[in-house]
């Protein structure tokens, strides 16, 4: 009886021994597993992120709740702090370089994908994705002495003389701030627009340009109605990963803002960003309550980024299945 | 099969020769290797000074990171450093939460300085504590204000909004201009306080020594605060501020130094002091010392004693090497009463 079970209990085992490796040997389960662990691995990193951050926030979080959010204070000596004015300068300057920067890039890949010779939009493309690796403290050292002075001495007061009725464009302007910040940042993502968008459009069949020609329509008409619709989710994301990194962005932000944490309506004034504080306050900062209440500020940036780009995915599914139902 | 037993003989001769290789290193002598963090200021002098002990005893290393003041504090607390270094004496709270007793020992001295950019004046101005206080409160927003032209006689100032500019970092020099105010202004010291970073009532934020400088000399009108040696190392001109005696002093090493010498007359044992405002009348009033967090308890005898001779070279031959970097020296009276503390450490 036991010598029976023994028996098959020999046999059966190598057998299926035999079978995985043989499967191993194929490749094809070696290739899935290390691809699934690598897979698994982005959501542990997101996973520990969180938790990291939730619980080095802890002191903050029973100390200030929700009241962190709407709070506009941030005073390390008194251990009173708010996230309000840095919430509110991440999505103002993120706002500001995006709508400088999406028509701008957007205008400039349909050049270069439609309009330029093959060759000129090679060479350019090149440049352009050499500008997306320059580092962000030499575009934080442009903001400082190219950009901070025109906007002080030129742009600033053309726009308050042209614009000065309305409430974004009044107070002192002392040439960092808002306005200089989102400048900056489009600067530095508008190589992206460009060129994750020249892509898309270069992926665009000939036969929907060709489709569009032959029914009587002019190179732009077929580049405007066609073709720029069928690349729009990849558009968009090129936008949303625009955004990314706008709202992340620190070093350039922090050297052309101005570090106020207030909360003003005109764009001349100086603000504060979350990623800009964090950089700032993190190296020195002591007392527990006080590195708490940093670490909470790195969470609300996450939460940020997270809603911001679960509305972006809403939206590229939403009009990806608008235009599905077009064609 | 062949390919397989080839596999396996190239994988046993590198885990063979990789063992071969960690062997040596293994049975060499260690020197012994200190690990320190702290504040970024003194850093210069710091890197200079534990290459030159090296040299002169090769037996040590010191391993410095300048991480910030209060990243060095965390990691002393957390007993993750040999010793840590500041430019702000830990508070009494930081004191009990560390895992070890800590001793303060001074190193050199630093200073904040003035500076401004005002068209059309070339001379240097002179600031009263008042005057100070009040431009970065926000109670004196002109530069014609009578605070401001009462100690500038003959000076043409202009009818202009003062533009305030600080740091935008948490830094010591920070934290040496808020204590300065803190005193000038109890105002200050109620309402702001002195911290590495605060909630500043008025002014722009620049990021570093360069943040600062670059912005007062983009914007006209404007008043900013930077490290003396931030001012020497780049030839900005300054202004001179009242001290507690009532003169006004330029920042120099000597002016520092003297600010030293005359609080080291009431020096604590612990050396938690601060020398802002203090007294005598040649003192630069915004100065202060910059520490080496020492534990009391050393467990490795061999650590401590090289900690403690290194302490002993810094106080006596290391202050040699201190000017030549724009840091101010250790008074004598404060070199004497160090080297007695240094017999603290066990």
């Amino acid at each position: 009886m036991s010598g029976a079970t023994t028996a098959i209990g020999r046999v059966l085992p190598p057998s299926r021994a035999r079978r995985f490796i043989r499967r191993l040997t194929s490749g094809d389960e070696i290739a899935h597993l290390i691809t699934l662990t690598f897979g698994a691995s982005i959501l542990l990193i997101t996973g520990l992120l969180v938790l990291e951050l939730w619980v080095q926030s802890s002191l903050a979080r029973h100390q200030f709740g929700w009241k962190f959010f709407a709070t506009s204070v941030w005073d390390p000596v008194f251990g009173n702090f708010g996230a309000l004015p840095f919430i509110y300068g991440t999505l103002v300057t993120s706002f500001l370089a995006l709508l400088i920067a999406v028509p701008l890039g957007l205008g400039a890949a349909i050049f270069l994908a439609e309009l330029a010779p093959r060759n000129i939009s090679d060479a350019l493309a090149f440049l352009i994705d050499l500008l997306a690796a320059v580092p962000s403290v030499i575009y934080g050292l442009l903001g400082i002495f190219v950009v901070v002075p025109i906007m002080r001495t030129t742009i600033g007061p053309a726009l308050k003389s042209s614009l000065g009725f309305l409430p974004f464009f009044q107070g002192p302007n002392y040439g960092v701030g808002f306005l200089t910040a989102g400048v900056v940042l489009a600067i530095m993502v508008i190589p992206f627009v460009i060129s994750v968008s020249r892509e898309v459009l270069l992926t665009v069949p000939r036969d929907q340009r060709e489709a569009a020609v032959a029914l009587g329509a002019t190179r732009w008409e077929a580049t405007w109605k066609v073709v720029v619709p069928f690349a729009r989710a990849g558009i968009l994301g090129s936008v949303f990963l625009a955004m990314a990194r706008a709202l992340g962005e620190t070093m350039a932000v922090t050297m052309v803002i101005g570090n106020d944490p207030k909360i003003s309506a005109s764009l001349f004034a100086p603000g504060y960003t979350i990623a800009s504080v964090i950089a700032n306050e993190f190296s020195e900062a002591t007392g527990d309550l006080y590195i708490h209440s940093l670490v909470l500020l790195g969470l609300v940036l996450f939460l940020l980024t997270f809603i911001l780009n679960g509305i972006a995915r809403i939206f590229i599914v939403a009009t990806a299945q608008r235009g599905g139902a077009h064609e | 099969m062949t390919r397989k037993a080839v596999t396996v003989g190239l994988s046993l001769v590198l885990v063979l020769s990789l063992m071969l290789i960690s062997l040596p290193s293994a049975q060499a002598t260690d020197p012994v290797l200190i690990n320190a963090a702290g504040a970024t200021f003194p850093y210069p002098i710091y890197s200079k000074w534990f290459d030159d002990f090296h040299k002169a005893n090769p037996g040590v290393q010191i391993n410095y990171a300048s991480v910030g003041s209060g990243a060095g504090i965390g990691q002393l607390q957390a007993g993750t450093v040999d010793f840590g270094a500041s430019d702000m004496p830990m508070t009494d709270e930081q004191l009990a939460q560390a895992k070890v007793k800590v001793l303060h020992f001074p190193t050199v001295l630093g200073a904040a300085v003035v500076t401004y950019n005002l068209p059309g004046v070339s001379t240097e101005l002179k600031f009263t504590q008042k005057a100070l206080a009040g431009i970065y409160l926000g109670t004196i927003t002109r530069w014609n204000d009578p605070a401001i032209a009462k100690a500038n006689p003959g000076v043409s100032l202009p009818n202009a909004d003062i533009v305030v500019v600080h740091r935008s970092d948490g830094s010591g020099t920070t934290f040496i201009w808020t204590d300065f105010l803190g005193k000038a202004s109890s105002d200050w010291a109620s309402k702001v306080g002195a911290k590495s970073s605060v909630n500043w009532p008025v002014g722009l934020g620049g990021k570093g020594n360069e943040g600062v400088s670059g912005l007062v000399k983009q914007t006209p009108n404007s008043i900013g605060y930077v490290e003396l040696i931030y001012a020497v190392q780049n030839k900005m001109s300054y202004g001179w501020v009242q001290n507690a005696a009532g003169k006004f002093i330029k920042a120099d090493l000597a002016s520092v130094s003297a600010a030293a010498a005359g609080a080291a007359k009431t020096m604590p044992d612990d050396f938690r002091v601060s020398i802002t405002n203090a007294p005598g009348a040649t003192a630069y009033p915004i100065s202060s010392f910059t520490w080496l967090l020492i534990p009391v308890q050393i467990q490795n005898a061999a650590k401590r004693d090289a900690i403690k001779l290194f302490l002993n070279w810094m106080v006596t031959s290391g202050q040699g090497s201190v000017e030549a970097l724009s840091y101010a020296q250790l008074p004598k009276a404060v070199q004497a009463k160090e080297l007695k503390a240094i017999s603290l450490v066990h």
